[in-house]
């Protein structure tokens, strides 16, 4: 067994962590108050390859595992919780549908300008009645000449407005439920698409979250993505990728607020001397460090089993849930070890509280991960 | 053309420096390539992309300086050379003395220095290898042309600017200002890891400790006091100047 770094991941991770401190960090509250997606800093991401780490070299990507992607998003979350949802989403909803499932046409018409940053990617399938039921989606396409009509409406779509490419889901027929559902690349300058409300959050400010809208939406036959009927399939083959980017995310934001606290209590005084030499404070930090230790290890097996390959469905939801919750217990004995200070926006913990909630709740909620991880223990019982 | 770089890795500015049984603590510590040797090696890269040819970057140090040569060859160098043989560590006499000799196993138009290192900050390696070499130099230098057969450099001369020519081969020391280096890729650090790394002995390049020991040696190394608080002085502008001299003398111990 081996708890190593390839030299590769650490070089890649030391890479991504050196931009995240010294081009991500002094603009990561600025982001988050002006609530501006940072277009330039995305674009500078896509010029130095990090919006296409796990594509292969011949389709413009890093080439490299799925290890370094997931530390590369953990270290842009740990200055940028934001940032890195617009890493995550891009590469995991984004690029790797079409790395699995698009055909060679598909791949030369978008991979190479979705690796290489010049063009960014969104996934739509949540609706207002279908989120952790996905196969509820009521969106039709309906077939139409040499291609297909969709109409409907989609909600909470990162990067939406900001992509230039969506994987959208739509049903050819809602009596089939899930086996009718179908994945289509739609274009940002399709003029069936359209942009609804920018939503305001509570945290991940910056990301562009927004409704969708398709009317008559026409696509060609060549924008599907897989076959009639797959797109649940497809759908299904993202989950375990996505939740491990967002534990990644989840982790990075703890380790961040962490580190930031650590740093504080051995300022911060009070009773004539550092807090960090409370006893009470020192329990915090320990029980804190460790189960941010515990996330790393489960974040990284689960990365590691899907880089080669293997099945990691409960894992990656437990490597989600418990990162997660624990970046939200970090974050918010952050804001506490802070004292007022806290909860004061000069001081940024307060944004990683509000950016780690999300993390319990998106990419499958928490109650939905612990269901997928209960059914793999009972099922291995029997 | 072809250009050599020489680099060192040094400490990350930001790291706290620890002593322990009179020398710097490296445990933990972050290593960096010396921020002026990185301008060096940006401005090569630079020259590269402009004029064609090849950029070797060359160190003198512990195995860990792999590393650095591995970010500049991630940066856009295509050739590594490091001498990390113990018997060759000395000081800057030792360290031009072998950097020299590296350098003659390859061919070069221009050698690019920075104008020193952070850790050390002596400023004389540079300078020795081109004196060794029998080259001119161009030191602290802010804006580089390379034209026609020749050099043409802006140096930082005391606050002025200075505009020197010269003709290759000639090394040249870079300043900050020089350029802003770019990050490394991730393709590139992922084609770094194929690109050639040498490694020289003391055999190899005709040296041996006898012959490249130091000349200088540390006696001693310590931190600075740390800062107390600063002293206003009062009274008339004399009475000013006589303590302060008295200060000088008696309290701090610099005249």
């Amino acid at each position: 067994m081996d708890f190593l770094l390839t030299d590769e991941q650490r070089e890649i991770r030391d890479a991504v962590r050196r931009f995240a401190e010294e081009v991500i960090r002094p603009r990561a509250a600025q982001i988050d108050e002006q609530d501006a997606f940072p277009r330039d800093i995305v674009q500078k991401m896509g010029e130095l390859g990090f919006l296409g780490i796990p594509v292969p070299e011949r389709w413009g990507g890093v080439g490299a595992d799925f290890v370094s992607y997931v530390l590369a998003i953990e270290e842009v979350a740990k200055v940028s919780a934001t940032v890195a949802v617009i890493l995550a989403v891009h590469t995991s909803l984004g690029l790797l549908p079409l790395v699995l499932h698009g055909t060679d046409e598909q791949k030369e018409a978008y991979l190479r300008d979705l690796a290489s940053g010049r063009r960014l990617g969104a996934f739509a399938l949540t609706e207002p009645q279908a989120g952790s039921d996905a196969a509820a989606l009521r969106t039709r396409a309906v077939r139409d000449g040499g291609g297909y009509r969709i109409n409907g409406r989609k909600v909470f779509i990162t990067n939406g407005g900001e992509a230039d490419l969506y994987l959208v889901f739509a049903t050819l027929d809602p009596e089939a439920g899930r086996r009718g559902i179908t994945a289509f690349l739609v274009e940002s300058a399709n003029p069936g698409l359209i942009i609804g409300k920018k939503e305001r959050k509570m945290g991940l400010n910056g990301s562009s979250t927004t409704e969708l809208m398709f009317e008559d939406c026409f696509v060609p036959e060549k924008a599907r993505l897989g076959e009639e009927g797959g797109g649940f399939r497809i759908a299904m083959s993202l989950l375990d990728g996505g939740r491990i980017g967002i534990a990644a995310q989840s982790l990075g934001i703890a380790e961040g607020a962490l580190e930031l606290t650590l740093a504080y209590v051995k300022e911060r005084r009070q009773f004539g001397r550092e807090i960090g030499r409370f006893q009470g404070v020192q329990f915090i930090l320990a029980d804190r460090a460790a189960e941010v230790e515990a996330a790393r290890l489960l974040v990284y097996r689960a990365a590691a089993l899907r880089a080669k390959g293997m099945p990691c469905k409960k894992e990656a939801a437990m490597a989600k849930l418990y990162a997660s919750d624990t970046a939200m217990r970090v974050t918010s004995d952050a804001v506490q070890l802070h004292g007022g200070y806290g909860y004061i926006k000069e001081y940024a913990v307060e944004r990683y509280m509000r950016d780690a909630k999300v993390t319990q709740i998106y990419e499958g909620t928490n109650q939905i991960q612990r269901l997928v991880v209960a059914k793999h223990l009972l099922r291995s019982t029997q | 053309m072809n250009i050599i770089v020489c680099m060192k890795q040094t400490f990350d500015t930001e790291e706290r420096i620890v002593l322990e049984n009179g020398k710097i603590k490296e445990d933990g510590v972050k290593f960096v390539i010396n921020p002026y040797d990185e301008y060096a090696v940006e401005e090569a890269i630079r020259l590269k992309e402009q004029h064609g040819g090849q950029v070797t970057v060359i160190t003198l140090g512990p195995t860990r300086a792999e590393e650095a040569l591995r970010t500049a060859l991630a940066m856009g160098a295509d050739e590594g050379v490091i001498i990390d043989d113990p018997a060759l560590f000395g000081d800057e006499y030792t360290a031009s003395r072998v950097l020299a000799k590296a350098i003659e196993k390859h061919p070069y138009d221009i050698i690019l220095c920075g104008n020193q290192a952070v850790d050390d900050g002596s400023g004389q390696v540079a300078v020795r290898v081109a004196e060794l070499l029998g080259i001119p130099h161009i030191g602290t230098v802010t804006k580089l042309e390379v034209a026609d057969g020749k050099v043409t450099a802006h140096r930082d001369a005391e606050g002025d600017v200075e505009i020197v020519e010269g003709r290759p081969p000639i090394l040249v020391t870079a300043q900050q200002g020089l350029n802003e280096p770019r990050y490394p890729s991730l393709i590139g650090i992922r084609k770094a890891n194929k690109k050639p790394l040498t490694r020289y002995t003391a055999a190899e390049l005709g040296l041996d400790a006898g012959t490249a020991s130091a000349k200088s040696e540390i006696l001693e190394t310590f931190l600075p006091k740390p800062k107390a608080g600063g002293r206003i002085l009062q009274g008339d502008l004399a009475a000013q100047v006589k303590e302060l001299v008295q200060a000088l003398r008696t309290e701090e111990k610099v005249l």
